[in-house]
């Protein structure tokens, strides 16, 4: 199989690498321009891209009527929409802490649903 | 069907004045609007002047009511608590051949009654030290003035709307009803009326509704669109209303301070076929910028914080003064065809000034065409202005505070407008419905941010105080809502 | 909670560099911290910005917005700062007495040793880009389309073009891609991204919505809410190209065209403004013209990061402890930086060479040209080149910094003034 080389934009950071990464099919051979983190990610990028999801879900008693939520580890690309149908039929209740999980191994992804801010209870 | 004795058509300053001169006698007045709110039109796009009246074709109407209405000013304003101040105006002439024309437009002034005095460049400099120092002097004419025309039109209708005149808005004037020649009432979007007699104050559309009744079909209003700019008070400070030297074909370029304290500058003139047009152009912008700076070379684009346009109703009616040339003069007449019709049109600048003088001289019409008008008893001129938490002291405020804990939030941290002045206006004797309605009113959103921060919060106020959903606030009338569904709200 | 009449600092803005600011005054010795904030809750703009790449810097982990404040919020609480929720400051007097009012505790003056600004920025709208047409619903900055979608729960439209390829923008179309609407285009006036590269990458190129450098709104269409906008392609100087003009349906549209350090009670107070930051002049401790008030975050100059804000915060705060503590100090010998080669401005303004020995002094600055190659980050002192950094490339969206070390501290004393500048390697 022929090298292949391209340019990733790396995302792990704000800094926005540009990667230079030379593969074999599947296989990275090397990566110019990134730090470790930054080499991780282009194996990741290449072979199951996943980010980081923030989004929110209803919420009942609370100061505001959306809680914001964020998932533990970068989830899958490709199955972010259905991920987000997901979270479009959450309600929580407060109080809720910070962290606090709201989903767990979402999508038999091992990946959980957490909360981005704590929410306390109003009393009305 | 609901019966009256005069329906005025059009709630802008001609319109609400009217149905304020009108409120004082013994009458049942309606007042439609077809917008969600009144002085929508030119009313709330304008250069906010009371002029002196130096500029009018002598002898014609627009000359006349001017000179006739600038003296009013004083006690309206007071009367209704509308922001007013007697300023003065500058003709400023920008190098020697300008200076040369002063002494012409001197002459015009004095031929329309009005006191004008030149000045030389060091006065003028001293008087304004923001003008460009190419001056060579100036016409001053210290009658003139600056208003809030806005609250001219919500004064004025409020303090009618205590004495008994009755206000529709979303209301469309679509024809008359009429027994042979006179008409008996007419046709709206919402519903038939019944009166005996009709006010045209209906601006860009008074044409249409003329020729509606079938009358005047050669007049005709063809809108002359100006746009302008509002500066940031916090980069640009000019308390004085300055006029270029006019050209043939052009007042042109102002810039003036206002009541509001921002500085404004336009507008230009560009006819227009179509009567929302209401767009600003790039080619406006730039043509408003190279007058401004013409008269204030240290204006710059940074301090620009809105940009509007208005549309002129201007009407090609012929002056009725024999001997006097003047084919856009002001149509203030009894219909001659018809019986039970005024019309008020062509009410161009210096409409807005003339107002005051046009709501009397509708009294007096209606007297001529054998209404006799008595007066009410406890009829009451007051309107107190509500009020304004950023114009008071310190101590004012804290009191106004203690008294409203309202008045203790800042919903426009601009403009520093509070809750409790929001929900003051939203009960108001005509209630400010949508968001549009309370920035006139309250000048909030008008500042830097330009509503990006007191948005949310006001049409979370309005949905509170209205009791409606959040998603049925409105920015003006119907179809403007700022929201259109919950954001978990699964979409069809 | 009773509020008193006096505090050794007072902090204005509960966003990261408030509560930086206020935690670190704290924790360097002052006894009475109060926060005021005019929202009802602690946090700023952060509470609405719940999307990840927060705290990578501080924390060494990617947080959603309201994760980080919670962060802050969390220790400033305590830490023992007091807070004023839901009271606008009214105004700031040049001996720190500071006029707020509140419907909760109605109208207050308090009296401050010192003040920390801490307001952060507001969007720029769109009169400040002049956009030409009609003034109908549907025309809003991003962080009110942010606020209303994230806190308040509601979608300000169904078809979407964004102008501007801010940070925020790029994020908001993500957000709102992800709640169900349809973000038609993103146009970008300037020839290249104003935002982080990452976020073009993971907000419009994960979800194919195309970015359109070199162009701009001509018109917006729409008598009571918008129905198109007319986009069109511009020239080097931003004329517009005739004959690329396309109208492009949507019911919003959205402004994502820069942020500007809000500080009309700065000046009010007598704080001078760089005009080119629109922020106060500063020295390495924050502190503005005026002795005793500080500025900290994006009132001083618009971040890219919120981990330098809260950076910004924590020296602030604690030069404010320090005056409070010690007195004012007789005037040091400062020195000032100035934006040099291609760069388009630098803060802090002036440094105390003396700080040096405290530890190292971080100069930030903004690149004026973008450069896609290695560069050079140089400070100098005349023609001597006393220190400099490599970085990758160096581009308007992303900040620069360099540290000046302690081990310069001679060098500095000896020079008149220090300059900066980004150059090719």
């Amino acid at each position: 199989m022929a090298k292949i080389s391209e340019n990733v934009i790396c995302v792990t950071c704000p800094k926005g690498c540009t990667l230079i990464v030379t593969r074999d099919g599947q296989t990275v051979i090397d990566v110019e321009n990134g730090c470790k983190r930054g080499k991780d990610y282009a194996q990741q990028e290449l072979t199951d891209p996943r980010r980081m999801v923030a989004s929110s879900v209803r919420l009942k008693g609370g100061l505001h009527p959306l809680l914001p939520v964020y998932t533990s580890a970068p989830f899958p690309k490709p199955r972010i929409p259905e991920l987000l149908s997901v979270l479009r039929q959450v309600e929580v209740k407060t109080p809720v802490s910070l962290d606090q999980v709201i989903l767990e191994n979402v999508l038999d992804t091992g990946i959980n649903i957490q909360s981005s801010r704590e929410m306390k209870e109003v009393v009305e | 069907m609901k019966k009256y004795d005069i329906i005025i058509i059009g709630g802008g300053v001609i319109g609400c004045m009217t149905a304020r001169a009108l409120s004082r006698f013994d009458l049942k007045v309606l007042l439609i609007e077809r917008e969600s709110d009144i002085g929508m039109g030119a009313s709330s796009a304008n250069s906010a002047i009371i002029h002196a009246g130096h500029d009018p074709m002598p002898g014609s109407l627009k000359a006349e009511m001017n000179r006739l209405a600038n003296p009013m000013w004083d006690q309206v304003s007071a009367d209704l608590g509308i922001p007013f101040k007697r300023s003065g105006a500058y003709i400023v002439a920008i190098g020697e051949d300008e200076f040369g024309c002063l002494a012409a437009l001197k002459e015009r002034a004095e031929k329309n009654g009005v006191l004008t005095e030149i000045f030389n460049a060091d006065e003028m400099l001293k008087r304004e030290p923001l003008v460009n120092p190419a001056t060579s002097g100036a016409l001053f004419t210290p009658t003139a003035g600056m208003v809030d025309p806005f609250a001219a039109c919500v004064a004025s209708i409020e303090n009618a709307i205590q004495n008994g005149v009755e206000v529709l808005t979303d209301t469309a004037f679509t024809g008359f009803i009429m027994e042979g020649k006179k008409i008996i009432g007419i046709h709206t979007s919402q519903g038939d009326f019944a009166c005996r007699w009709v006010v045209n104050a209906a601006g860009t559309y008074s044409d249409e509704v003329m020729h509606a009744a079938e009358t005047r079909q050669d007049f005709k209003i063809t809108p002359r669109r100006g746009e302008y700019y509002l500066l940031d008070k916090a980069e640009i400070e000019i308390n004085n209303i300055l006029f270029p030297v006019p050209s043939k074909v052009s007042k042109g370029i102002l810039v003036l301070g206002s009541t509001h304290g921002n500085v404004l500058v336009g507008p230009n003139s560009q006819t227009t076929d179509y009567k929302e047009n209401k767009a600003v152009t790039p080619e406006g912008l730039a043509e408003i910028w190279q007058g401004a700076q013409k008269l204030v070379p240290s204006i710059t684009p940074r301090s620009v914080i809105a940009v509007f346009a208005g549309l002129r109703a201007t009407g090609n009616a012929e002056c009725q003064t024999p001997g006097v040339n003047y084919h856009n003069d002001f149509v203030i007449e009894r219909a001659g065809e018809v019986d039970g019709l005024i019309n008020l049109a062509g009410i161009e600048s210096p409409g807005l000034t003339a107002a005051p003088a046009i709501a009397q001289r509708v009294t007096e019409l209606l007297k001529e065409g054998g209404e006799k008008l008595t007066e009410k008893p406890g009829w009451n001129p007051i309107r107190p202005a509500r009020p304004r938490f950023n114009h008071l002291t310190r101590e004012e405020q804290a009191a106004l505070v203690a008294q409203d804990p309202r008045y203790g939030r800042i919903v426009c941290r601009c403009e520093m407008i509070t809750e409790g002045e929001i929900v003051a206006e939203i009960h108001a004797p005509l209630p400010a419905r949508t968001y549009d309605a309370i920035k006139r009113r309250t000048w909030l959103g008008t500042g830097r941010c330009l509503g990006s921060f007191d948005m949310p919060r006001v049409v979370d106020i309005l949905a509170h105080e209205l009791n409606l959903p959040v998603t049925a606030i409105r920015k003006k009338g119907a179809g403007s809502e700022f929201l259109l569904r919950q954001t978990k709200e699964v979409e069809a | 909670m009773t509020i008193k009449e006096h505090y050794d600092v007072v902090v204005i803005g509960s966003g990261p560099g408030g509560l930086a600011a206020a935690i670190s005054a704290k924790k360097n010795g002052a006894q009475d911290v109060l926060i005021i904030e005019r929202d009802i809750e602690p946090g700023g703009i952060l509470l609405q910005c719940i999307h990840n790449g927060f705290g990578v810097e501080v924390f060494k982990q990617d947080l959603p917005g309201p994760s980080y404040a919670q962060r802050f919020i969390n220790e400033a609480y305590q830490v023992g700062v007091d807070f004023l929720l839901d009271t606008m400051v009214l105004e700031i007097t040049r001996d720190h007495r500071i006029t707020a009012t509140s419907k909760r505790y109605g109208f207050l003056t308090i009296q401050a040793k010192a003040v920390v600004l801490a307001m952060g920025c507001r969007e720029r709208t769109r009169a400040q880009v002049r956009l030409p047409g009609t003034r109908p619903a549907g025309v809003y900055t991003a962080g009110t389309a942010q606020r209303w979608v994230n806190v308040e729960g509601y979608m300000p439209g169904k078809n979407f073009v964004i102008l501007g390829s801010g940070d925020i923008g790029m994020i908001m179309a993500r957000r709102l891609t992800f709640e169900g609407a349809k973000v038609e285009r993103v146009l970008e006036v300037m020839p290249y991204l104003s935002g982080l590269t990452r976020n073009y990458v993971q907000c419009l190129m994960d979800f194919d919505i195309e970015l359109q450098l070199k162009h701009t709104v001509k018109n917006i269409i729409g008598k009571k809410r918008v129905e198109a906008i007319e986009a069109v392609a511009v020239d080097d100087k931003w004329n517009y190209i005739p004959g690329t003009e396309e109208i492009i349906p949507c019911d919003t549209l959205l402004l994502s065209v820069g942020l500007i350090p809000e500080n009309e009670l700065s000046r009010q107070a007598g704080v001078l403004i760089d005009p080119v930051t629109a922020g106060p002049f500063v020295d390495d401790g924050f502190q503005t013209n005026i002795p005793g008030i500080y500025s900290a975050g994006n009132v001083v100059h618009v971040y890219d990061l919120v981990d330098w804000v809260t950076e910004a915060g924590l020296i602030a705060g604690k030069s404010a402890a320090r005056l409070v503590q010690n007195g004012p100090q007789p005037d040091a010998k400062t020195i000032a930086v100035k934006a040099g080669e291609n760069v388009r401005y630098v803060v802090p303004h002036t440094l105390n060479p003396d700080h040096l020995a405290d530890g190292e002094i971080r100069i930030q600055m903004r690149v004026r040209q973008p450069i896609e190659a290695p560069v050079w980050v140089e400070v100098r002192s005349g023609e001597k080149l006393l220190h400099r950094k490599g970085e990758p490339y160096a581009r308007p969206g992303e900040m620069v910094t360099i540290p000046l070390k302690p081990a310069l501290m001679d060098e500095v004393k000896a020079a008149g003034e220090l300059t900066v500048a980004i150059v090719k390697r």
